[in-house]
Parts: C-alpha cells; structure tokens; sequence
C-alpha cells in the first residue's frame, strides 16, 4: 500500500513492540513538526504551509484513510498551552489519519488564524475529507482553498453565519403565547 | 380544499374548475387539472381545441409568465455545464477516469439527453429524509449528490450547553437505532479525559447490550433492505426479531430508545433479574429466524438478480472515501474496530470479521447477516462469562449514589445534587475516542477546557461520512437498482444530520 522508503523499518517496530515511537522520528517529511501526547494518542501540529506536505508523507507511510476532520473554535482559550513553537490561534483543524494496514492513528493540528481561515484541502490527498471539509467550512467558517464544491452542507444554503462558532450565540425558540391565559 | 382555492383565487377561474372536479368526483378528463402546456415565444398559442370553451389556463393567473423549466436543449450549454459541473460532481477517482466520466464537453449536453431527478426527501426508500440528485441518461445514472441537512438540528453545538452527566441523552439520539452505541462511545471518550476505569462488570454488560443493539439495528437493516426489494415478509421477519429486542431493552434500561443507559462512570442499573435467560431466548431465537431469512433471501433468485453485481466498490475506492463498517469489510479489507483496536473486552472474546470478496449490494447484505451471528457468538459468550461485581465506579463525583443512600445520608445528597446540577469537571485536554457501530467507526472528538461542559463535541457520524461514497457505488447502474445500492449503504439520517 505504501512506497515510502522509510517505510520498512517501522512495519518492523510495528510489529514486535507497542504502537509508541514517535512518527516524527521515522518520517523526515515530519522533521521539526512539533508533536504531543495526549491521552495516549500521537498529535501532531503541522504549521499551516505544510500541512498538506505533511499529511501527503503520511498517507505514503500508510496513513491511507482520513478518518475524521472537524474544526474547532478556541475563542475563549486563545491562550492555551501548545508544544513549543506552535503560536496559538483561534481556530484549529483537527484531522485523525488511520493507518487500515497497521491500525495505527494519528492526529494532526493545524492552528488557523481567524483573519485568514482558509487551509488547503484535503481532498487531492484523501478524497473522503470532503463532506468533512464542508461541514467544517458550514458550521465553523474555516474555508478550504482548492475544495471542489465548498457549500454549505448542514445548514440551508442561505444561513448567515456558522453556528458552532463560539460568538454565534445559541438561540432561543420565541415562545408565541407567553401572554395567553393558561387552560386553568 | 376547494374552500381555500375559492378564497385564494381572483376571479373563479381556477376554483369553478376545483368545483366541477368535486362535484362529478372523478377527474377531469383531457388533461383538465394541472397547469397546461403554454405558448412559448415565437410557437404560437396554444390550440384552442385543447380547451373547453370557456376555460382559462392557470398561466393567466400568474403575473411571472412563462414558468415552464426550460428542457436541456434550449438552456445555455455553458450554463448547464457549469451547473452539472459543480453540482453532480463525482469523487475524484471516478472523474478522472474517462471510462467512468461522460465527456465533460459542452457540446454534449445540447441533445437533452440527460436529466436531473431528485430521489427522496421524501421517498421511502431513502431511510429518512435523504434527498439524492441524479442526473440520468436514458435508465442509467450518470452522477449523483446526497444532498442533507434536513434533521439539523445542531447537536454538536447544544452538546456545548450541557454538562457531561447530560451529554449522554443528547447522543443517543443520533443514530436512533443504535442508541447504546452512541452512549458507548460518549461513555468512552469522556471516560478517556477523566482518566477512570470501569469495573469489569460494567464493561462487560456494555458489550453485551451493544452487541445486541448490534442484532437489532441489522435485522431492522434487513427489513427495510427487504421492502426496498419488495419483500414484505422480511419487512414482518426483520420488525419481529427487533422486537424482542427492543423488548429487552425495555426491561433493562426503561425505555426501548434513547435509553441514556450507559453512561460516564459504568451503566445507570444492574441488570435485571432473569437476564440470563431472556438473553438466551432472544438469540436462540434470532439465530433460529437467521436460517429462515437465508431460506427466504439469500438464496432466493430474484433477490440474487437484483443485489449482485450492483453498486459494487473496490478496497482502494473504499479506504479512499473514509467508508468504514459493512461498505468497507464488504469490499475485503478486514478493518473491524473491535478487532483491530479493541475497546471494551473484545480483545477476550472469540468472533470473526466478516469481509466480503466483490464489494457489492449482496455482499454487504452477506456481511450484515453474518455480522449479527457473530455478535450472537459473543453474546452467549458474555453470558457464559458476566463477572460478578459493581457496576459503576464508586467515585461519588462521577456516578451518583444508590437511592436508599440518599436518605440516610447527607453527604449522599450533596454528592447527588452536586453530580445533577452541576456534574464533573474532567481536566484540560482533547480526545478522541472510536468504537465500530453497526454502520461503522463511530468517534467522538471531546475538548474540555476543565469545566462541567465540553468546549467541544464532535461527532463523527459513520452514516455522514459513508454518504459520500453513494455517488461512486450509484455511478453507471440502473435506476432501478439505486434503491438497492441506498438501501445498502445503510444511512441513518439522525446521525448524518445530527
């Protein structure tokens, strides 16, 4: 499934020993990519220009599916602790990668300035990110740049705003007949 | 309604004709109901013959004019281009094919050959509302487009409104015929931010109530995938055995959906008294009728005729698209979740991944049925193997205390007033936790900045996301085989929605 030349060694440690080592080590494409832990899962928090070279040379070390994407509104926490080198911004996309053959997972996460949200796409890459990109440019605004159909996918067409934004408020249902006499 | 019309319309023209109809009680005849066919510029009127002395036609009502579609032939083909192009677009692996791809040349869609039909969202056969455009040539279907969106209700952005304790009825009602599922893999993620372990009863009796909302979700999957093919008998066979089912749920959790069963922290009760047995019952039973659905289905011939070789998808196509859970096991690739990454204890249990060989519409009927033999396999394994033992971690600030406690106890009461107002407060950080649901990887993506609600839910719905490989498997087949391939995708509209 891959071709990666650096590939045959981590099938190796794979296969004799836990799912740990770091991917930072065995792909030079990741070199300098700041890189956590958390909770026992691999992140890693690519910076925006490299975003798609980085998820390129995980897809050729056999990262094949896009398993999830969704953005993530950070408003309220624009000060919030990141790995070394990664300046906190306000949105974040934040991309699982799967690797069927290996059962691996890796989590990538991209900061996005809120004056300029737009990252690249996905879908060149793993076609699958599609309706995900959509669904995160519907609800959260972050636009794909080079997306073949960036439209709204949840909310109608003619929404103004994107609802899962932390300043759009969460609304009220205008109750009709407040002022009308109860049955008793 | 001839009332309204009456009201409505100006000068009698259109209701004398409602009038007459209601009146005779049969329709009229030589096309008397409907809007008419209308001069276009530069044809001529219409021909008076057509119409009753007398008459008007609805086009002088109206102060728009000609309000006809304009067909295919007339339209601007750059415009048509333009619009086909950006509507019904196919997956990339598709377009790119020539083989797969009409010529996206202008001049091709001078001929009016072609034509957009929307499928649903209203049909029947849609699961729900499913709205799919098709554009046809002739009986086959060139592209297509699963347009959604019409059961938002914006429950990832309510999930940011309710606490944790809370969240678990705000899931549940996503994928409605797997709720158990859905509270699982809430109950999983959250538990991954706190830190906590169940004991092993609670896991256990969380295997055994997914598995069998597993058995239920496919048979229900089986009936409807029966009447889309005409087969009401497996509609009555499929609806029977989710009965059962459902009534045990209903036993055990109060309710036969949306259970809020499992929650943070272990499952809300013990199971009832005499579960064993009505377990046992249920899959004896089921894997009884198993036999019988093989006997009316799977070796039936028209079924075979109608399901084989349609709407087939390679292992590449499938990995590509991010389709998981019967779509991608039934194209070969042998990626179950509980096998591959096991949660909960199904690394101690023995089951097979069922995969398919050809990827199409019967296989994934094939791997559905199978399935369900398998989660009858483990579910008599739980039952020969339930570990005795609580069923609920006892931290007071994630699960409440027993009732009688209340009672006796003030600090009982805080810790139960505390958790139901206010709940926990897991710390600082993000997670992502997935678990496989009968439609396939189920994940939930949790940030919590430390207080008693998620900063963030995401919900990665497996329906949403096998959606999109609906226009690959509907490319180049029969219309009449669209209902197959839908059906076999196996969409749940509350989770693709949400």
């Amino acid at each position: 499934m891959s071709d990666a030349p650096d590939d045959a060694p981590e099938a190796a440690s794979a296969t004799d020993g836990p799912r740990e080592e770091p991917l930072a080590a065995a792909l030079a494409a990741l070199a300098g990519v700041p890189t956590s832990f958390s909770r026992g899962d691999e992140v890693l928090f690519p910076p925006r220009d490299r975003y798609l070279a980085v998820a390129t040379a995980l897809k050729a070390a056999g990262f094949t599916m896009c398993s999830d994407l969704c953005g993530v509104d950070y408003l309220l926490h624009l000060d919030r602790p990141l790995p070394g080198g990664v300046e906190p911004q306000r949105f974040e996309v934040v991309v699982n990668l799967l690797d069927v053959e290996r059962a691996r997972r890796v989590r990538l996460r991209v900061q996005v300035p809120e004056d300029d949200p737009v990252v690249p796409t996905l879908f060149r890459c793993y076609p699958g990110s599609e309706n995900m990109e959509r669904e995160a440019y519907d609800l959260l605004g972050i636009r794909f740049s080079d997306h073949p159909d960036l439209t709204r996918i949840l909310m109608p067409q003619d929404w103004e705003g994107h609802p899962l934004r932390k300043d759009y408020g969460v609304g009220r249902v205008p109750v009709q007949f407040k002022e009308a006499p109860g049955p008793r | 309604m001839s009332d309204e019309q009456e009201s409505g319309a100006p000068a009698g023209t259109v209701a004398s004709q409602w009038a007459e109809f209601d009146a005779s009680g049969q329709p009229r005849a030589a096309g008397g109901r409907g809007p008419r066919r209308t001069a276009r510029a530069g044809e001529g009127p219409v021909a008076d013959e057509l119409l009753e002395p007398g008459e008007e036609t609805f086009e002088q009502e109206t102060s728009e004019g000609d309000q006809e579609l304009d067909s295919a032939d007339v339209t601007d083909p750059v415009e048509l281009l333009i619009e086909r192009g950006a509507v019904l677009r196919l997956p990339e692996d598709s377009a790119v094919d020539p083989t797969l791809d009409p010529e996206l040349d202008a001049s091709s869609f001078g001929a009016g050959e072609t034509m957009i039909i929307n499928l649903g969202p209203q049909h029947p056969s849609t699961h729900g509302v499913l709205r799919v455009m098709l554009e046809l040539e002739g009986e086959t279907v060139l592209r297509s487009k699963p347009v959604v969106g019409y059961l938002h209700t914006g429950m990832e952005k309510t999930a940011e409104e309710l606490t944790y304790v809370q969240g678990a009825t705000n899931v549940t009602r996503m994928d409605y015929l797997s709720p158990l599922n859905n509270e699982l893999c809430w109950s999983l993620a959250v538990e991954k931010l706190l830190g906590v372990e169940v004991p092993p009863r609670a896991t256990w009796a969380r295997m055994l109530l997914s598995e069998l909302n597993r058995i239920s979700s496919h048979v229900m999957w089986a009936a409807t995938n029966g009447m889309d093919l005409a087969s009401t008998t497996m509609m009555i066979f499929g609806f029977r055995e989710r009965e059962m089912v459902l009534s045990f749920f209903e036993k055990t959790t109060g309710l036969r959906m949306n259970h809020n069963f499992i929650r943070p922290g272990g499952i809300a009760a013990d199971l009832p008294d005499g579960w064993e047995d009505d377990v046992s019952v249920i899959v004896d039973t089921i894997s009884q009728r198993l036999d019988e659905y093989d006997e009316l289905l799977t070796g039936q011939p028209i079924f075979r005729e109608r399901t084989e070789g349609v709407g087939v998808i390679g292992p590449e196509l499938a990995v590509a698209m991010s389709a998981t859970g019967p779509i991608l096991r039934a194209s070969g690739v042998p990626w179950d979740l509980r096998r591959s990454m096991p949660y909960l204890a199904y690394g101690e249990v023995d089951f097979d991944v069922i995969v398919g060989s050809v990827g199409d519409t019967f296989d994934r009927y094939a791997v559905r049925l199978n399935e369900v033999r398998e989660s009858i396999r483990i579910v008599r394994q739980v039952l020969e193997r339930m570990p005795a033992g609580d069923y609920r971690v006892q931290d007071k600030k994630i699960t409440p205390p027993p009732r009688a406690r209340i009672d006796e106890s003030m600090e009982a009461l805080i810790h139960h007033f505390k958790l139901f107002t206010r709940g926990f407060e897991p710390p600082v950080g993000e997670v992502y936790s997935a678990i496989e649901s009968p439609r396939g990887e189920l994940g939930c993506y949790l940030v919590s900045d430390g207080t008693n609600k998620p900063y963030r839910m995401h919900w990665r719905g497996p329906s949403f996301v096998n959606l999109q490989s609906v226009p690959a498997l509907l490319h180049g087949s029969l219309l009449a085989d669209t209902i197959a391939i839908l059906s076999s995708v196996d969409p749940v509209l509350g989770e693709v929605d949400r």
